[in-house]
This record gives structure tokens, C-alpha cells and sequence, in this order.
């Protein structure tokens, strides 16, 4: 339940114009996500990302799968893409390889990109596919009302873990950055200016470019497992957040025990040959020799 | 002989591959993106593509799975490119859920299903003609489907061209449903030159700025919509789910009729056009045989041999199964005695065939990965005129 106590400390002001106005589609407030999701915020840091990088608008598209995250790309005033669940990065590499000058980034959620997307993640990674992708990860398939996912963690309640639960959960930044993906980075939607950075960061850096965002879901996962308020998962965030750039992957597994820390940060950023620029080598080569495959 | 020296494919006759002969039509259409993944038997047009594609300043590209492939045709297609899969029948059911996408999101692509034989694995390597039903009615919801059938290496190339122009021009996904006989056949080509061959290209939306405001981004009043392509300023949502006239998500009852109705709409309101078969010996027949694809073959023979015998037999070929050429069926079935219906399944088309019939209608059906031979079309002919 949301908390009555949390108040703005100020009084009401009906805002007319946001300085956010002109990457979203203000015609399409209010947004669907539940009071304290960190959607929100992620989006916040994807716009002014969008406003501070020198690539024209035009070239910038957003593309989702589907769940609570999958309708971000409906509320960007972009070229946006509300595509099936699983398949954004497979759309999102047939985009990349036809127009290569786009700026293509993938914002979807935890069960999207990490579950059902997996195969798709993982290889758009081997292969270093030039897009951005953003995970936004509450730990549970929120959109249908919260059932347990890959990210849930061991022990955690939902509606078809009642009795906690019995699988062990992905730690995606290392199994992404195993994949071979260019840059890797996990952060908190409590860490809004280190997320709007490490968005800036991606769309410079050539190739597969990934992030991991945690964020409360207070209720569908936080009331079950001791972060009923909307603040409450904000605050563990707050406490227990270790920044660790060169953490060792391999143990930067999220337990969202209480007092367990949350390892955060700018994990891999590696040049390394994306897979236009090697298509595209590939077609010079080919012109080159007149077609002859040698 | 070559047949492009390393470019465009070179006007002239030539003795090829079924598959091969689908690649350089594709490549004639203006197909520059191959999305893919290898399967029997159609691995050939994968192959070739990876070889020629680049020659032309294309991509052909493996994707991890079939779900994976038909989401990046989707992908390829909203950034202008004309895009392309082939597959066979497992494949061909992973794809099911992006085809779905392709037909809401109004993405032109096509697709070419080699089929092969039996459920499941089945056989890889032997001929079916199982997946018809399937390109009409494997995706969920409801879908209009446009699909053409060849018969011969000539016939799959043209048809592969004719499959980019109906994509194009309605704006949805087109199904050139081959099969094992016809893409490993070796056959006469004879490929034309360019100027000889209808080239159809989409109509492209506007960038935001000259779009006219007080008009609906997606007037789906209207058969055929200009599409927005990513990158040119139209800042459009496109979404898979059930959507206005701007694109955006709704539940509204009126906004789902409205939708619905445009999709299946721009398809069957031209079906005429669509329609394409071929009459055989029908001017004085008293029995036909209604076939397809490589079974068609077996049915010209056995249109033959039962003439041989004094039956007035008669072949129509269905070269579009999808849309389903209702009338052209019902007026053949006013005039004959009775319909034989010849596939390499265990009975599908026959049932469009009997649904729109006002004679007798039996199958003459035989899978187990050989072509049907035309002595069972004979005796199903003499079956179905005894009834």
C-alpha cells in the first residue's frame, strides 16, 4: 500500500509547460505506471540525455517490448516502437543493420530483455550490435500483476511464488558483458544523475551498449518482500549501494535482502569492431573484389 | 553461366535451383536485407543470399532464431528497406508471432516457406505442402493473408518479384509458400531485363513538420496508408498493440473495429486484383481438379492421362491461395460435375474449395514426403464423378 504520509512538502503546482515537453508526448499523460515505479525516473534521464546529445533528434528512435517498461517508447516524441515481447533487440538489429546512422535504443524491462528476450540479449551482445539498450529491472513481471521472473531473487514472494522463490537469478551485466558487449553498467533509479551519465556514455560508445537500472515495484514485488512504500526500496538503494567500477562481475548478484549491498557502476567500456561497422567493411570488401568471395 | 558476374542479376536463360532462382528475383524487387536462420530446405536461398546480397550493397544476416528473424524483417522494413525470410514449416511456426507483428504494424516483408513433410521436425528433406492453414490462420487474431504458390523455378522467381509488390503496395506481410520439390528443382530461367519487370515501391510518410495537423497521422478510411520510415522526421509511435488513428494504444470498442476492419479491409476489398490461377483443359471439362504448387504438376499429368481414358478432365491452379479466389471456385463448381482437390497434405485447401462448391468435392491427399502420384488424381476424378 502507498503510504499517506509521504508528502511533496509544498504546495500543488499545475505545470504547463516542461522543459521535458518536447521529447515526450505530453498529449498522452498521465502514464500508466503505478505511484513510486522507477520508470519514471529512467525516462527523465533517457529526455535529457535526448536534449544534451549533439545527435539530431531525428536520428535518435526508441524502441520497447512489452510490459510496464515496453511503454516507454509510446510516450517519447521520437520515431517510437511498441514491438513484442522479447523481440525489441531483434527489431531493433534489423533496424541497425538497414540505417546504420540511427541512434537506436532499446528500453524494456527485466522479464522482456533478460527472460524472454534472453536468447536475443545475449547474442545481440556477441555480436556488438551498435544500439543502446536500457533494462529496467523491479524483480518480477509487474504488468500482470507480479509473477516471479529470471531476476527474481531466491526466496522473494509473488503471486506464483507464494512460498518463496526456488531459482537462482540471472546477474545480467556479468552474463552481458561475458556476451562481449562494449559497455556495461548497472545502476538505481535512486542514482538519476549517474543514469542520465551512463546513457550519454552509450550512445558515444560504438557497439552493444547496456545498462541495468533497478527500481522499486512497490506493489507487485516490494509489498511481499519488505518494501511495501514507495520510498522504501529508494532508502535500501540509498543505504546499501556500492559503486565499484571494476567490480568482479561474477559476484554482483542482487539478493534485495536488507542487509545485502547493491554493487553499482560503469562495469565495461571496451572498444571493440560493432557489428555495422563490420557488415559495412563486409560490402566495401565485397565492391572491392568485384563480388569474387575471396 | 553466371547469372550476375558479381551484380545484378544478367538478362538471359539460364538452367538453375528453385531457391536460387527466388534470391535473384529478390534481388530484381529490391530486396537489400535477408534476415535468417538455416533450416531444410530452404537453406539454399540463406546461402545464396549471403553470396549476392553483398554484391548488390545489401545484408544478409543470421539471427539467433526464427522469432528473432522475423522481428528484425519488421525492424528492417520501418528503416525502409525491403526485406526478406525463408524458411520451412518448424520455422515457420516461430515466426507466427512476428508475422503478427508485420500485419499490425503494417510492415511490407516477405516471407518464402520451402515446405517440407509431416508435424513437427517431420522429414526436413522431403516435399509437404502442410503449412497452408497455417499461413492463413497461425497467427493469432484475425489476419488477412496474401499468398502465392509456384509451380515451377520460372514461377518462383516471378512470383518471389510479385510478393515484394503486393507487400509493398498493401503495406503486409506476403507468404511465397514453396515447397521441397520446387526449391531443389532444376529448371529453365529466363530472366528478363529490368525494364521488363514491375518494380512497386511504398509510399512514404511525410516528416512531422508538412504533415497536415488536423489530419489523422493513419487515416484508416483509407485502403493504403503512406508509411513512416525510422530516421525521416514523421515521429510516429508504432505500436502492436490495437491503435487510433495516432498510433496510440486504445481498448476503445470503435477504435478496434475501426483498425481491424482497415487491415483486413485494404487486403479483401482488392482481392480481385490479388487473385491469380490458371485454367487447363476446363472449356469442356466435366470434372476438374483444383491443385497447387509442385502437386500441380502431378495434377496436369493426371488431367492428361484421365483425357487419355475419355474423362473430360480439367486442371485449376491456384497460383494465390490466400486470398481464397471464392468465385472463380464457385463458378468452376456450377459447371463441372465434381472437384478433385490434390494436395500434398492430408486435405486443407479443400476446404475453402467445398466451403464455396455447389458440386461433389473429394481429396486425392498423400504426404509421407513424395509428390501425390497422378494415378490417385485419376482415381479420385473417377470416384468423385461416380458420386
Amino acid at each position: 500500500m502507498i503510504s499517506p504520509q509521504v508528502k511533496t512538502g509544498g504546495p500543488v503546482v499545475k505545470v504547463q509547460h516542461h522543459v521535458n515537453d518536447e521529447v515526450i508526448r505530453p498529449e498522452r499523460l498521465p502514464n500508466i505506471w503505478c505511484p513510486g515505479c522507477g520508470i519514471g525516473i529512467v525516462v527523465g534521464a533517457y529526455v535529457r540525455a535526448i536534449q544534451k546529445s549533439p545527435i539530431a533528434r531525428d536520428r535518435q528512435i526508441s524502441i520497447s517490448g512489452i510490459g510496464c517498461t515496453g511503454r516507454v517508447s509510446g510516450y517519447l516524441n521520437l520515431d517510437s516502437y511498441h514491438t513484442t515481447h522479447g523481440r525489441a533487440i531483434a527489431f531493433a538489429t534489423g533496424m541497425a543493420v538497414a540505417r546504420p546512422e540511427l541512434e537506436i535504443t532499446v528500453i524494456a524491462g527485466d522479464g522482456d530483455l533478460g527472460v524472454i528476450g534472453g536468447n536475443h540479449l545475449i547474442h545481440a551482445a556477441r555480436r556488438n550490435v551498435d544500439l543502446n539498450v536500457i533494462m529496467v529491472n523491479n524483480f518480477n513481471y509487474g504488468m500482470t500483476g507480479g509473477q516471479h521472473g529470471g531476476t527474481t531473487p531466491l526466496g522473494a514472494k509473488t503471486h506464483t511464488s507464494p512460498y518463496g522463490n526456488v531459482e537462482t537469478p540471472f546477474n545480467i551485466p556479468y552474463l552481458v558483458a561475458a556476451a562481449g558487449a562494449s559497455f556495461v553498467a548497472r545502476w538505481t533509479a535512486m542514482h538519476v544523475r549517474q543514469v542520465t551519465a551512463a546513457i550519454s556514455r552509450m550512445m558515444e560508445v560504438k557497439g552493444f551498449a547496456f545498462m541495468e537500472v533497478l527500481s522499486p515495484c512497490p506493489p507487485t514485488f516490494g509489498e511481499f518482500n519488505g518494501y511495501p512504500d514507495p520510498l522504501d526500496m529508494m532508502n535500501y538503494f540509498k543505504d546499501k549501494a556500492v559503486v565499484d567500477n571494476n567490480a568482479d562481475l561474477s559476484g554482483i548478484g542482487v539478493t534485495t535482502h536488507p542487509e545485502d549491498s547493491v554493487v553499482v557502476g560503469n562495469f565495461v567500456d571496451r572498444k571493440r569492431p560493432s557489428y555495422q561497422e563490420l557488415l559495412g567493411d563486409l560490402r566495401a570488401r565485397v565492391s572491392a573484389q568485384g563480388g569474387a568471395k575471396k | 553461366m553466371s547469372m550476375s558476374k558479381g551484380g545484378m542479376p544478367i538478362p538471359g536463360d539460364y538452367f538453375t535451383m528453385g531457391n536460387f532462382a527466388c534470391v535473384e528475383g529478390a534481388i530484381l524487387a529490391g530486396c537489400r536485407l535477408y534476415a535468417g536462420y538455416p533450416i531444410t530446405p530452404s537453406s539454399e536461398i540463406f546461402e545464396r543470399a549471403s553470396v549476392r546480397f553483398p554484391q548488390v550493397g545489401g545484408n544478409a544476416i543470421e539471427m539467433e532464431d526464427e522469432l528473432g528473424s522475423m522481428a528484425a524483417l519488421v525492424g528492417g522494413s520501418f528503416a525502409g528497406a525491403k526485406v526478406m525470410t525463408a524458411t520451412s514449416g518448424p520455422g515457420f511456426s516461430l515466426m507466427m508471432e512476428n508475422i503478427g507483428l508485420a500485419y499490425m504494424m503494417e510492415a511490407p516483408c516477405v516471407l518464402v516457406n520451402v515446405q517440407r513433410a509431416g508435424p513437427s521436425t517431420g522429414v526436413p528433406t522431403l516435399v509437404g505442402q502442410g503449412d497452408m492453414m497455417q499461413a492463413k490462420w497461425g497467427s493469432h487474431g484475425d489476419l488477412e493473408t496474401i499468398a502465392y504458390s509456384p509451380s515451377s523455378v520460372q514461377e518462383f522467381f516471378d512470383l518471389t518479384i510479385q510478393a515484394f509488390n503486393s507487400a509493398e503496395k498493401f503495406r503486409t506481410p506476403v507468404f511465397v509458400m514453396a515447397d521441397q520439390v520446387v526449391g531443389m528443382m532444376w529448371e529453365k530461367l529466363h530472366i528478363p531485363p529490368a525494364e521488363e519487370i514491375e518494380v512497386v515501391d511504398r509510399q512514404v510518410m511525410e516528416p512531422a513538420s508538412k504533415l497536415d495537423k488536423e489530419h489523422p497521422l493513419f487515416d484508416y478510411a483509407r485502403d493504403f496508408l503512406p508509411m513512416p520510415i525510422a530516421g525521416m522526421g514523421s515521429r510516429v509511435n508504432v505500436d502492436s498493440l490495437t491503435h487510433d488513428s495516432r498510433g496510440y494504444p486504445s481498448t476503445d470498442h470503435d477504435v478496434s473495429e475501426i483498425l481491424n476492419r482497415h487491415l483486413m479491409g485494404k487486403i479483401k476489398n482488392h482481392e480481385k486484383e490479388i487473385w491469380r490461377w490458371e485454367e487447363s483443359n476446363l472449356d469442356d471439362a466435366e470434372v476438374a481438379v483444383v491443385s497447387y504448387g509442385s502437386a500441380a504438376r502431378s495434377a496436369l499429368a493426371a488431367v492428361k492421362n484421365a483425357r487419355a481414358k475419355g474423362i473430360k478432365a480439367g486442371l485449376l491452379r491456384l497460383i494465390t491461395p490466400w486470398p481464397f479466389p471464392d468465385e472463380i471456385v464457385e463458378k468452376l463448381s456450377r459447371k463441372v460435375s465434381g472437384l478433385v482437390v490434390a494436395e500434398v497434405n492430408y486435405g486443407q485447401m479443400i476446404h475453402p474449395v467445398r466451403e464455396n462448391s455447389r458440386c461433389p468435392v473429394v481429396g486425392a491427399n498423400w504426404a509421407p514426403g513424395a509428390l501425390i502420384e497422378p494415378r490417385a488424381i485419376v482415381d479420385a476424378m473417377q470416384a468423385v464423378v461416380a458420386e
